[in-house]
């Protein structure tokens, strides 16, 4: 049962909108970067260096890759979330707040395609 | 949109820094931080993805000096961000609100963020 009057819903729910959504995907983004984030750091750790052919044998287990993914799709989403809040809380002028908004989400989005796009290509075997 | 200016009450000017503010303000510059941290990685993603030899104009970029220095940074904003991250969810299904809980769990928080940084720069080096 929604709370939100008819009005409410007209004028755009509130002063921030729309909060609810943006409270629940930062909590379960971040629960998710817990285990995530340190799967990650402990799989940096374990890689013998950076070489190239060291990355990409270990990017090319299922596994791994499948787990970038989710690390990186997580973090960045996380990442846009947090961002926003920034934004949000310190500019105020609201040319500058949606402009510098709209540019955080495509740099967000344009970092999440190549990131995945990156990885497959990798786990694919589609590398030289 | 404010047509008049409006005096505000000062407050970061007479306010004393307590490990409750001075914590939540590193959480949100930790975050800014990685989020910075988030591009050098799909930009590192993005090199391994072309190639061994873009790879390896792109690493001497990614090794050099300076960055060898953020790395370090990110690790500890890395860290102390998933510390404190975990604290706020404490918050969050309403544990932890005494203010005895509150500092002890930001000096908790501190502690274990620089312990980890250190042993992961540690374990990564060698």
């Amino acid at each position: 049962m929604s709370l939100v009057t008819p009005l409410n819903r007209v004028l755009g729910l509130g002063s921030a909108k729309e909060g609810v959504e943006h409270w629940w995907g930062q909590r379960l983004s971040a629960v998710a970067l817990v285990v995530l984030g340190l799967w990650f750091v402990l799989a940096l750790i374990r890689l013998e260096d950076m070489s190239y052919a060291s990355v990409v044998d270990w990017l090319q287990a299922p596994v791994a890759s499948i787990l970038m993914i989710l690390s990186l799709l997580t973090a960045i989403y996380h990442s846009k979330l947090g961002v926003q809040m920034v934004v949000e809380d310190y500019v105020h002028q609201p040319a500058l707040k949606v402009s510098t908004l709209v540019l955080s989400v495509f740099i967000h989005i344009a970092a999440a395609v190549a990131g995945v796009f990156a990885v497959l290509k990798i786990a694919l075997g589609a590398v030289g | 949109m404010d047509r008049v200016e409006r005096p505000l009450s000062p407050h970061l000017q007479v306010y004393r820094p307590q490990i409750t503010s001075v914590l939540s303000i590193v959480h949100r510059a930790t975050g800014v931080g990685l989020s910075a941290g988030l591009v050098v990685l799909v930009y590192w993603l993005v090199a391994l993805a072309s190639g061994s030899a873009a790879y390896d104009a792109a690493a001497a970029i990614l090794g050099s000096g300076w960055l060898k220095f953020c790395y370090a940074g990110w690790s500890f904003c890395f860290f102390y961000h998933l510390a404190n991250g975990i604290r706020h969810l404490m918050w969050d299904i309403g544990l932890g609100f005494e203010m005895k809980q509150i500092n002890a769990s930001g000096w908790l928080v501190l502690i274990v963020a620089s312990i980890a940084t250190v042993a992961f720069l540690f374990a990564a080096i060698l």
